[in-house]
């Protein structure tokens, strides 16, 4: 249980995947316009997250790999079925938030359908390959990834919100600023790496 | 049916709407810039130039043909599963140039294999059929993607520029300022361009935000029109 406690508080804030990776940018810069949306969209992800790392870690083990179903090394298939698997549960998502919130749809626009290139998603799955978890570690480390991803894009929209009141630069404003501020977060979740989570259990 | 009607009107032809397309991406409609689309592949390719460059010719060739593929099945793609059926076209079209760039130019596929394969996840592939391909004749759709790849290779060499010459001092690989504990080492080589101390911190992700937001700042500040005004 431990283990996994660590695998969460690892890959939502040392390991961050919009802060430390900067990975799904797009959508980050994009929708970190308000907190409202960033909320909802970081909701999205944890949800996407969640879901597809565990299918995808059955479908790495259980179909595509040489002791599964088939016997025979499939591995080269990873990168179509893993981002099928993902199309279809973003579909699914889309779907979902367009019957029971039509506002929310309609402030996510484009980014939403856009979730299934957010390289956070298929990023986490192959993460979830090189380090070869098991189907509990993946499952933590899915929620894990899309909480500090979350955690991340709602920071980032209440730092834009403020900075509203700012005298920034007339050219600079909007998605300049956020550029800048990114790469400051970035910085900072840095200093994070230097965490050595081992050293707390004992 | 649709697409019987739509063979009468003459397939290929470059008025100013299409050169509109092709130019629009590069200043006012830049994907990077002001679409935000494909930031993430523009941090990690941008350490070198010649990677840039090569990720800049792989994203406009995939954009142009997916964009060119869907906007001949947009009539007969299901709105329910149309993201599947782009992710696959577009998986495809990566595949076709990862094993083009692998056949030709085998040194720089190595060094890209994986950014190639993200291309997949690249935003403007995706992000250009939705918005564009899945309501427009192939023609213009096509060149909507080659405009949309050119405005990003442009933004890419550009930050690519300034991360190889403060990061490693060197332009496409040629070394233009050196390091100055290389001419401590070396001192036959000439001291005017051994005064630099590398700046470590361009090689890293957050000096690419830094690069990107200067290079919006200073397209802005030149096309008045894209300042935010909210």
């Amino acid at each position: 249980m431990g283990d996994l406690a660590n695998i969460f508080i690892k890959s939502a804030f040392i390991e961050n995947l919009a802060l430390s990776y900067f990975l799904g940018m797009c959508s980050f810069l994009a929708v970190s316009k308000s907190v409202k949306t960033a909320f909802g969209l970081g909701i999205a992800v944890i949800f996407v997250q969640s879901i597809t790392i565990p299918v995808n870690w059955f479908i790495n083990y259980v179909i595509l790999s040489e002791n599964g179903i088939f016997g025979i090394d499939l591995t080269f298939l990873r990168f179509i079925l893993f981002i099928s698997t993902i199309a279809a549960m973003v579909q699914l998502v889309e779907m979902v938030v367009e019957k029971y919130s039509p506002s929310l749809y309609n402030s996510l626009g484009i980014f939403l359908p856009l979730i299934t290139v957010n390289c956070a998603i298929l990023g986490g799955s192959l993460f979830m390959v090189s380090k070869e978890y098991n189907f509990s570690q993946s499952l933590s480390f899915g929620i894990g990834g899309g909480f500090g991803w979350f955690v991340a894009i709602v920071a980032i929209a209440a730092i834009r919100e403020k900075m509203r009141y700012s005298n920034v630069p007339a050219p600079l404003r909007g998605l300049g600023m956020a550029f800048i501020l990114t790469g400051m977060m970035g910085m900072a979740f840095m200093s994070l790496m230097g965490i050595d989570l081992t050293s707390f259990g004992k | 049916m649709a697409e019987i009607l739509e063979k009468k009107a003459p397939a290929i032809e470059f008025g100013k709407e299409e050169r509109k397309l092709l130019t629009d991406p590069l200043n006012s409609n830049n994907p990077i810039t002001v679409q935000i689309l494909g930031v993430c592949s523009a941090l990690a390719v941008t350490t070198l130039m010649n990677k840039a460059l090569v990720m800049a010719i792989a994203v406009t060739v995939v954009t142009a043909m997916s964009n060119a593929v869907t906007s001949m099945l947009r009539n007969s793609i299901p709105k329910q599963v149309r993201m599947i059926v782009q992710l696959i076209i577009a998986a495809t079209l990566v595949t076709i140039v990862e094993l083009t760039l692998k056949a030709v130019n085998y040194p720089i596929y190595k060094e890209l294999s994986v950014f190639i394969g993200l291309i997949i996840t690249n935003c403007i592939v995706m992000g250009r059929l939705e918005a564009y391909a899945m309501a427009n004749r192939p023609w213009r759709s096509f060149l909507d993607g080659i405009g949309n790849g050119l405005g990003y290779g442009i933004i890419l060499i550009v930050v690519a520029f300034f991360r190889e010459l403060l990061g490693k001092g060197s332009v496409f690989g040629f070394l233009v300022i050196g390091n100055t504990s290389d001419y401590l080492i070396n001192t036959t080589s000439s001291p005017w361009l051994s005064w630099y101390a590398n700046n470590n911190l361009m090689v890293l992700f957050p000096s690419a935000m830094f690069v990107i937001g200067i290079v919006i700042w200073a397209h802005r500040a030149w096309n008045k029109s894209l300042v935010d005004i909210s």
